[in-house]
């Protein structure tokens, strides 16, 4: 009952102090905008725990947040350091870790592989169907129309062609983030205008040149709003296509074959990590907008 | 109109793509057939082969559309074997958590356009949720409401008592559902508060200086021009709340869907299914969002925001 009254009073606590935070005439600076998300997630962790402790919920339905972590660190990388071993590498993995070879094997190869391979071909492909308005006209709509489809279905395709390793999870994130990126950078390279054009070609600029100075860097707000959806895309098309059938690694596999041991908080460990994954590639590729487009008014203000 | 025959030109162009690339992918298999029975095949002989194997490394057009004319048109719907017994139990999934997930979205959404602390506690996380693979947890939910004992609709014996039996559709409806609704949420809170929050001061000014309540202001301007906003967000929602049904039936138990036929037709090499029950689905997403389209289009009409 303790555990349920404590909730109870860090909860009302927490929101008041919200409450107070997001009224208080601070509320426009950036530490507040940050402190009071962290608090809103804390309470949540902590209603969590509380419940399921005072609650006795049962470990195979919610395992709470404590024994995730715990799960989370006994899992993770050690890393170690022995210079007469290793002269030259000399930080190596001192134990094989279940969270680090599900996220290489997923992440790395799977899903960062799909992502290049797929995004690289859609700008190639968005550049070549650019000289053509026909192909333009026909491919746009074609592309819309695939992209808001449930592309995931094919997974099962992917899987029996490519096999059970990385390379079909490849295949299946390529097809995800292509068609996504061939709209967007379409988009992007129609985004100058007959002004600026019409500048480039005072200059006697040819084609290449009107691109490469002009309508690319343009077409980058657009590219860069392609990539940021794609990166998710990314993530969810290697770990659902592990579902179909997978080497006994990865993080889709491990979280299909704990579920059904009931292994939850495993699940929860690589839902975590999946998760932070996701954020933190999304934040890569947005920092790397930041520095490309740093003209775009969107990154000015 | 100007855009049709380059759209036609273009779907066959994927076509002829499509049976030129069954005949290099399925080829292998002839000629070992071929070699093992010590004959010879033609040129022709091999390509009408390949585009008629009962288990194809890539099924051509016309194989997908028998095989989807002879599960929808020729089976009784009834029949487990039917894809429209299959699309009707992921539809239904969907459409439910459709349903709850843009409704309490655009509660949510509701919240915290009027509610500061709100705003500030609940939508960083409601837009880095955007970058989470959320479908990932679909797996454990499932078994976790089975575990509970929360997975048909209305229970066995409550459904007897209204229906006379019990739907098939519900049996296992929830956990799809709950996944689906989770899945469209997060898009229509963002969309939605974007929407809600288009008016620019002039319009808010105006209505202050009417003596508008908070309740007035949402009735009257809010809502009404977050119109556009909403439909954009229901056709993203709509689109994952599928995606969302069709991933949850791979782990569902009773194992049904157009999901479920995809992942059986991988396990048994039955890839004509699989693609038929792909075709479903796109065809389920395309109606779908179509028909959210159709209505924006009509209500943005209506209200004049459109020409």
């Amino acid at each position: 009952m303790i555990w349920i009254y404590g909730v109870l009073i860090f909860w009302a606590a927490a929101f008041a102090l919200n409450i107070y935070l997001s009224n208080s005439p601070w509320h426009e600076t950036r530490v507040i905008k940050l402190v009071v998300p962290a608090i809103f997630g804390i309470t949540i962790l902590v209603v969590w725990e509380g419940l399921v402790r005072g609650l006795e919920v049962p470990a195979v339905i919610l395992p709470p947040p404590s024994v995730i972590w715990q799960k989370i660190r006994e899992s993770l990388p050690v890393f170690a350091f022995d210079f007469f071993k290793f002269p030259f590498l000399n930080i190596y993995f001192a134990q094989p870790s279940i969270l680090w070879t599900d996220f290489v094997q997923t992440f790395a190869k799977g899903a960062l592989t799909g992502y290049i391979i797929g995004c690289g071909s859609a700008v190639i492909t968005a550049i070549m169907i650019d000289r053509s308005p026909f192909l333009q006209r026909g491919l746009l709509p074609v592309g819309n129309f695939i992209a808001a489809l449930p592309i995931i279905g094919t997974a099962p395709i992917l899987v029996m062609w490519f096999g059970f390793d990385w390379h079909s999870k490849a295949a299946v994130v390529v097809v995800m983030v292509f068609f996504p990126m061939l709209v967007n950078t379409v988009q992007g390279l129609a985004a100058t205008d007959s002004m600026q054009r019409d500048l480039m070609r005072t200059y006697a600029g040819g084609y290449w040149n009107t691109l490469m100075k002009l309508r690319l860097p343009a077409a980058m707000p657009a590219i860069f709003n392609g990539l940021k959806i794609a990166t998710t895309l990314a993530l969810i098309g290697a770990i659902v296509a592990e579902f179909f059938g997978s080497p006994t690694r990865g993080m889709g596999f491990r979280i299909s074959v704990e579920v059904g041991r009931l292994g939850l908080d495993m699940v929860w460990a690589e839902i975590t990590v999946a998760a932070l994954a996701g954020s933190a590639f999304y934040g890569v590729v947005a920092m790397i907008e930041k520095g490309v487009t740093f003209w775009h008014p969107s990154q000015r203000g | 109109m100007k855009s049709i025959f380059p759209i036609v030109t273009v779907v066959i162009a994927i076509i002829v793509l499509w049976y030129g690339a069954a005949v290099g992918m399925n080829s292998k298999w002839v000629y070992d057939q071929a070699k093992r029975a010590g004959t010879q095949v033609t040129f022709s002989q091999m390509v009408a082969e390949t585009w008629a194997q009962k288990r194809p490394v890539l099924p051509v057009p016309h194989q997908v559309v028998a095989e989807l004319y002879k599960s929808t048109v020729l089976k009784n719907i009834a029949s487990k074997r039917s894809l429209v017994f299959h699309g009707w139990i992921t539809l239904s999934a969907t459409l439910m958590g459709f349903l709850f997930g843009t409704g309490m979205g655009i509660l949510l959404a509701v919240g915290i356009v009027h509610n500061r602390a709100m705003d500030m506690s609940v939508m960083p996380w409601a837009i880095a949720s955007q970058t989470i693979p959320i479908l990932a947890i679909a797996p454990m939910i499932v078994v976790v409401m089975s575990t509970m004992g929360a997975t048909d609709f209305l229970g066995k014996e409550t459904a007897t008592a209204i229906f006379g039996y019990q739907p098939a559709f519900m049996q296992g409806l929830l956990p799809k559902a709950v996944i689906a609704a989770y899945l469209s949420f997060f898009p229509v809170v963002v969309g939605m508060v974007k929407g809600l929050r288009a008016p620019d001061h002039m319009q808010l000014d105006l209505l202050r200086t009417y003596n508008a309540s908070k309740t007035r202001t949402l009735w009257s301007l809010r809502l009404p021009a977050s119109t556009p906003y909403l439909f954009t967000s229901l056709k993203v929602g709509m689109a994952a709340a599928l995606v969302g049904a069709i991933v949850s039936e791979l782990s569902a138990s009773p194992l049904r869907g157009l999901g479920a036929r995809m992942l059986t037709g991988s396990y048994y090499g039955q890839t004509i299914q699989i693609w038929a029950a792909l075709f479903a689905a796109a065809t389920m997403a395309a109606i779908l969002v179509g028909a959210i389209g159709m209505i924006q289009h009509r209500a943005l009409k209506k209200m004049g925001m459109v020409q």
